[in-house]
């Protein structure tokens, strides 16, 4: 079935629910998505509708858990969505994945894929094969590749001997040999050194903007990532979205709020804040090694700091640092949900 | 769309497609496994061992039923022939040249099946258990997203694993018709060709239903490839013609048929008579004639390639409901 706009990716009312099972109680990893789901079924997209237009450098900006790498997966053909649909280059993903498959590529972060025996120009190519590109067309793509990504000098060093940068930049040349029309970028810059990740996002942003034609979806919880590189972004929490927009347009939706960041010694007791009138919203995080807590609040206007930084005091915290900040993509997320992206 | 997303879909591009997949899923296999130079020990000079066990144990009956026929007694001056004394220096030469040659033949047929237990071996362990294995690095969502056809991810897997097999078996074949001065007879090369192919198909092809098998069954795939390790050896007549099985009454048929159902006993069987010759052993220890077996290994060749087809596209669709296709998610 033909989509009838001209997206690049669409979703209509997609959603996915795993089966829960005993057995990956053990596996979660802590803090993933709280403990009171895991033994029922997980809702990992719940009506997601999305449209990503040709052209675009598309975010989803969520933290862990939110179903960020489940819609990818499910556009990139590997998970059959439970309901809704979805569409990639016209193409509904459960019915027709062939004419997808041949315009799509992915790449995740953290990814250990490949084989170590072989070097990095044979693993890439190896993949490029998979997709027909014709050799010699593979080679020279490879070898310009990495020259790009500073990999040049690795390119004939088995895979067990690269560095997670390296390895990373090996899994990004991967994904745009084979010529994809459109590249799913699952968090690739995740646990990245700042160079590493700094050469990979801009060769993203020149790949989408210098050609025409090429669209990326990126997924990120690194707000600044999605902030620098994405024309609009979706913000997912729990498999929904809450907001679709510019980074511009979704940071003056608090506009007309304040933020205030807080460090002040470790506070057990947040309740106070909760119902204190101009407070929209706030997130806590504990920074134990310090034995501080970090407070960023969302506020109508200045009013309630006196009252805030009263009940720190009553509670024989002290106040290390107070800073009013200019929003920033988190600001959106924690006055929507009322937690941080980490 | 734009230009950039003109696509092909005619044959001719898939075939090219699918073919350039099958080469470049067999690549690390032919060229990545011969990197490590030890593959030369383990798994060229190794099987030799397990080789000379037998081929000691056949050479001792050998001496020891010359021993008999040598020892002249006042009752049988030529020695004994069978049962009876010999008649004359003729018939104890005879006799004599008998044994020569059935130990030759036993010989010969573990070298062969000797041989023949590294293409087992690769296909229980590099076959079997590899789609299982590349879903744990993460390989398996990348070959299913990629546009190729998944039996040429597949027939890459068994086209690799088949060339790199028959360099380390023909290094065994070789070292083992030196070391044990083995003589084969080869009457009908095109026939032999046949047959060896036949038998490789059909048993990579086991090895790809295996494949899609263990992705369902996980962990466990690891102690069936283990368990049924060792008594394929025995039931599938690695080491001994498997004919000989059917002749020991009450357990030995059962056996043997059980072993059967492994294309490697049926080739191995029509493989010996190629190389010795079908009056090897008095012609009493073969399953079936040579054109009778090919046809069971084309047609095992074809069933098992089937039956991979519809396993793998079946747990595709099941992992892809099920969200099995990788083992962690981030
Ligand atoms: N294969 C799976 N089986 C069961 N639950 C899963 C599976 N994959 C993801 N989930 C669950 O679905 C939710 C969303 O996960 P995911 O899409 O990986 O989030 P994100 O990528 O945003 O961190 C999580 O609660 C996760 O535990
Ligand atoms: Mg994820």
């Amino acid at each position: 079935m033909q989509s009838p706009m001209t997206y690049a990716v669409e979703t209509r009312d997609l959603t996915r629910i795993f089966a829960g099972k005993k057995k990956r109680r053990f596996r979660r990893k802590a803090g993933s998505n709280g403990s009171e789901d895991s033994l029922g079924p997980v809702t990992a997209l719940d009506g997601v509708s999305l449209g990503i237009k040709e052209g675009e450098l598309f975010g989803m900006l969520g933290p862990n858990g939110a179903g960020k790498t489940t819609l990818i997966k499910i556009l990139a053909t590997l998970l059959l969505p439970t309901a809704g649909q979805a569409f990639v280059a016209g193409h509904d993903v459960a019915k027709d994945p062939f004419p997808i498959r041949q315009r799509i590529n992915m790449v995740s972060g953290g990814e250990t894929s490949g084989y170590g025996l072989l070097t990095a120009r044979e693993n890439i190519w190896m993949f490029s094969q998979f997709y027909g590109v014709p050799s010699k067309v593979s080679k020279e793509r490879i070898d310009d590749l990495m020259h790009i990504f500073g990999l040049w000098d690795k390119r004939d060093a088995k895979v067990r001997m690269l560095s997670t940068g390296q390895r990373q930049k090996m899994n990004m040349i991967r994904g745009f040999v084979t010529d994809p029309d459109i590249l799913f970028l699952d968090e690739p810059t995740l646990g990245l050194d700042v160079n590493a990740a700094r050469v990979i996002r801009e060769y993203v942003m020149n790949w989408v903007r210098k050609r025409a034609g090429k669209t990326v979806l990126l997924t990120s919880h690194y707000m600044a990532e999605a902030d620098q590189m994405c024309d609009r972004i979706a913000i997912i929490d729990k498999g929904r979205i809450l907001a679709c927009d510019t980074p511009a347009n979704l940071k003056r939706m608090i506009r007309t709020e304040t933020t205030f960041q807080l460090e002040v010694d470790t506070i057990r007791d947040t309740t106070s804040f909760v119902g204190l009138r101009g407070v929209k919203n706030f997130s806590h995080k504990d920074d134990i090694s310090k034995n501080r807590s970090h407070l960023t609040f969302i506020l109508e206007d200045e009013g309630p700091v006196a009252e805030i930084l009263s009940s720190i005091t009553s509670q024989g915290a002290k106040v290390h640092s107070l800073q009013k900040s200019e929003p920033t993509l988190e600001d959106v997320f924690i006055s929507m949900v009322g937690r941080g992206l980490d | 769309m734009s230009a950039a997303s003109v696509r092909r879909t005619d044959l001719r591009y898939r075939v090219g497609l699918n073919l350039r997949a099958v080469v470049g899923r067999s690549y690390p296999r032919i060229v990545g496994a011969n990197r490590e130079p030890s593959w030369i020990f383990f798994e060229a000079l190794l099987p030799l061992l397990g080789i000379a066990a037998y081929v000691f144990i056949y050479q001792f009956f050998g001496g020891q039923a010359l021993a008999v026929i040598n020892q002249a007694t006042l009752t049988a001056p030529f020695g004994m022939c069978g049962s009876n004394p010999c008649a004359d220096a003729a018939q104890q030469a005879l006799y004599r040249a008998a044994v020569y040659s059935n130990t030759n033949a036993l010989v010969a047929s573990v070298v062969l099946g000797g041989t023949m237990v590294a293409f087992w071996l690769n296909v229980l362990w590099s076959m079997a258990s590899q789609l299982y294995w590349e879903k744990e690095i993460g390989n398996l969502q990348l070959y299913m997203m990629a546009p190729m056809n998944r039996m040429a991810l597949l027939g890459g897997m068994a086209v690799g694993g088949m060339v790199m097999t028959s360099m380390r078996a023909v290094s065994t074949l070789i070292a083992g018709v030196f070391v044990f001065g083995v003589v084969f007879q080869v009457a009908n090369p095109l026939m032999l060709l046949a047959v060896f192919f036949a038998t490789l198909i059909a048993l990579y092809g086991l090895g790809m239903m295996f494949a899609s098998l263990y992705l369902l069954w996980g962990r466990e795939a690891w102690n069936l490839s283990a368990l049924m390790e060792e008594p394929i050896f025995f039931s599938s007549g690695f080491y001994f013609p498997l004919g000989g099985l059917f002749r020991i009454p009450g357990w030995g048929p059962a056996v043997a048929i059980a072993g059967s159902f492994i294309p490697a006993s049926i080739g191995l069987d029509a493989l010996r008579q190629l190389t010795l010759g079908s009056t090897a052993f008095g012609g009493t220890l073969w399953i079936f004639d040579v054109t009778t077996e090919l046809e069971i290994l084309v047609g095992m060749a074809v069933l098992f390639l089937i039956l991979a087809r519809y396993a793998l596209a079946y747990l595709e669709t099941l992992a892809k409901r099920e969200g099995k296709l990788t083992s962690r998610h981030q």
